[in-house]
């Protein structure tokens, strides 16, 4: 299981806010990610009309995914692949290992997939002896930094170049120190030459998968740099990792939700790859893997069909949400302390790792709704948000403290005062606890999270003036 | 129980406690439905307008597009790889089309057949078809056109049929499930968009990730 620090939820909160360099980070979600989805949205006249139909097909799969499991199944193994069912993370994470194990795999590339996060599948791989090697560019940074993604599509989303740079510098050990690296372009090509190699040596190569269609029993994965291609295509052995909610019906229901998917996630019209497989390499088929392994994680989901949270199990994970969210805005992915961040994370946190660790972060909301507006799937974000709060107090796991909070963070984050008190107390904290280089390695009541994180001590400033700032700049956003 | 049982029957236990199973399975989507329901995006039908949309929806995901008569695809291809300083020799599968359209070209183009291990600078393909809706290519898996040659070379060349571009995905999924027969894919359907491109650092956008840094697209019209 990865760490969880979502009990320290307030904790890190409090950090992320007087953290200056992830706030500038930051800063790219504020404005990027919102105006490209915005054009997006503006340039297709259909686009409510396909969300609404992404929606529809969504619900029809929830409500008879039995069956298309057993559909989808039946056309996997008749192409030649095998489907293995996995009830919990470590049953997965067993599967994999037993497939890797099978041809004596030492070295396993990753195309990106939150799935392989949510089942701490690196762990598992390391510890048996099998290098795992992330190749998106962004899930490769965090691998050198020991990190884990701190957004669901742009996993480096928190760092800037010069933490890159430095990163660079410090593992790839082989190249002379004083090349330059001082631009985004020099580094991706470095990391290109880099992990060409891995591509071509690695034994096993491991994918999620965006959609699961029942009609051909094809994996899709929607992608843009080429790494999951690469990974899938190159090793003896590929295997999907993807939840049993992935599946689609038919090639039409997947267009559909192709349609919403990129323009929800980064503003393109299309993603650059999207990538039908199905089954394993074919009679006169010159490349492409010779075995091709599904593994179908449950993982709690089950648990939640036929609940308040069943329309969850729609989210196509496009991140539109989080890039909406003030709340992610002004923390970043981390804090959230577990694998989704922002408010898709907000309610299925809880759902998948329990409300007693993460009872904290439906309370992280404004309940402004932007999620809402902006979600693909029409998934009612907010109002799941209030549910898990009902249940957490229905629990009595709520504290007196944090029965306060309830209406805390929502409260505190339209109070101005309040959010620079709590800002600059921290920051100060900070920069004392900083000692004499003021770099901070561990905090008593957020190690979980700083030691993901070698954080910069906050020079005295508070967040506020850049929340004012931002709040001027987002005024005309949506 | 098996995991596959415990997690059917926890499903089934979930949305259809007292399902008729045969009933529900009579409301399970087929392909007629899912076309039938779907929303399509509304283009202009004339066959110039939906190629002008295609090369304009390609240029916009930064790919290049060039239209070129039949007789005129070993050329332009000779011109590309001048103009972007780059050898002459190209790598394709078996594709009996391309075969055709540079058969009497080896002088100006050294040409090698099969997949490609990542040494070949240049991979030549030819796509089943385009969607004029987003610029995007269909290319098959197969020893005509090899996957990898989609992926490994830095430079990706692909030629398609001016008749072969439709508005939408949905066309052209029918046009593949006449080919294959329904129900079955090719092992590899890459529907690609341009180039590949990270945006990973600081979201600054660069052509040319872990994929090709170029795509040129040659539309063939008679
Ligand atoms: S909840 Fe909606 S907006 Fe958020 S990631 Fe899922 S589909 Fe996208």
């Amino acid at each position: 299981m990865v760490e969880i620090t979502s009990p320290e939820f307030k904790a890190n909160a409090r950090l992320a806010m007087g953290d200056g360099q992830l706030q500038q980070a930051l800063g790219h979600v504020r404005t990027n990610f919102i105006n490209k989805r915005a054009e997006a949205k503006a340039n297709l006249d259909e686009f409510d009309e396909l969300r609404d139909s992404a929606t529809a097909i969504k619900d029809h799969v929830l409500e008879h995914l039995d069956l298309y499991l057993e559909k989808y199944e039946e056309k996997v193994i008749a192409s030649g692949g095998h489907v293995h069912w996995a009830a919990t993370a470590d049953d997965a994470c067993k599967q994999i290992l037993d497939i890797c194990r099978s041809v004596g795999a030492k070295s396993v590339t990753k195309g990106k997939s939150m799935i392989s996060e949510e089942i701490a599948l690196n762990d598992a791989l390391s510890a048996a002896g099998i290098e795992p090697v992330e190749t998106d560019l962004g899930e490769y940074i965090i691998q050198l930094r020991g990190e884990h993604p701190s957004h669901i599509i742009a996993p480096a989303v928190h760092l800037n170049m010069d933490q890159v740079r430095d990163d660079f510098i410090k593992h790839h050990t082989h190249l002379p120190a004083d090349r330059p690296l001082n631009e985004p372009e020099t580094l991706l090509r470095e990391a290109r030459a880099i992990l060409r190699e891995k591509f071509l040596n690695a034994d096993v190569g491991i994918t999620g998968a965006n959609f699961l269609i029942a009609e051909t029993g094809t994996s899709v994965i929607v992608t843009n740099e080429g790494n999951g291609d690469l990974t899938q295509t190159l090793p003896k052995i590929h295997i999907v990792i993807a939840s049993i909610e992935k599946i689609v019906p038919t090639l039409e229901d997947m267009s559909q939700i192709v349609r919403v998917l990129a323009r929800s996630a980064t503003g393109q019209d299309m993603s650059v790859y999207t990538t039908l497989s199905t089954g394993p390499r074919r009679e006169d088929d010159p490349d492409g893997p010779e075995e091709y392994h599904v593994v179908l994680l449950d993982n709690g989901r089950s648990s939640m069909l036929g609940t308040e949270f069943q329309d969850m199990l729609r989210c196509i994970r496009c991140g539109a949400c989080m890039n909406h969210c003030p709340v992610y805005h002004a923390i970043g992915g981390h804090a959230y302390g577990w694998v989704y961040p922002g408010p898709m994370g907000a309610v299925l946190s809880p759902s998948l790792i329990g409300v007693d660790k993460a009872g904290h972060l439906p309370n992280a909301s404004t309940f402004c709704g932007r999620c809402e507006d902006v979600c693909p799937m029409h998934i009612p974000l907010p109002k799941m948000m209030r549910h898990w709060r009902e249940r957490e107090f229905e629990k009595h796991l709520s504290p007196m403290t944090q029965r306060a909070s309830i209406r805390g963070w929502a409260w505190v984050a339209k109070r101005p005062f309040l959010y620079r008190m709590m800002a600059s107390a921290s920051a100060r904290f900070l920069w004392l606890l900083g000692g004499v280089n003021h770099r901070i390695k561990s905090l008593p009541f957020a190690w979980g999270w700083t030691r993901h994180r070698d954080m910069p001590a906050p020079e005295g400033s508070t967040f506020m003036s850049q929340w004012r700032e931002r709040q001027a700049r987002d005024a005309g956003d949506l | 129980m098996s995991q596959r049982e415990e997690i059917l029957s926890k499903v089934r236990a979930a949305i259809a406690p007292n399902g008729n199973h045969d009933e529900r399975r009579k409301n399970l989507r087929t392909a007629a439905i899912a076309k039938a329901d779907g929303i399509i995006p509304k283009l202009p039908e004339s066959k110039k307008a939906i190629q002008a949309r295609f090369e304009e929806r390609a240029v916009k995901a930064d790919a290049t597009v060039v239209f070129s008569k039949p007789r005129e695809v070993a050329n332009n291809i000779a011109k590309y790889l001048r103009e972007h300083n780059l050898p002459s020799a190209i790598r394709t599968g078996d594709d009996k089309r391309l075969k055709t359209l540079l058969r009497g070209y080896e002088s100006l183009l050294e040409i090698s057949h099969g997949r490609t291990y990542g040494d070949d600078m240049v991979g030549v393909s030819h796509a089943l078809g385009g969607v004029a809706e987003t610029g995007t290519l269909f290319m098959e898996s197969g020893k005509d056109n090899p996957t990898t040659l989609n992926f490994l070379p830095e430079t990706h060349i692909v030629v398609i049929n001016a008749d072969d571009i439709e508005t939408s995905y949905e066309n052209l999924l029918e046009k593949l499930r006449d080919k294959y027969g329904a129900g079955e894919m090719p092992r590899v359907l890459n529907m690609i968009t341009g180039p590949s491109r990270s945006a990973d650092i600081e979201q600054t956008l660069i052509l040319g990730a872990h994929g090709p840094l170029r795509l040129h697209i040659i539309i063939v019209r008679k």
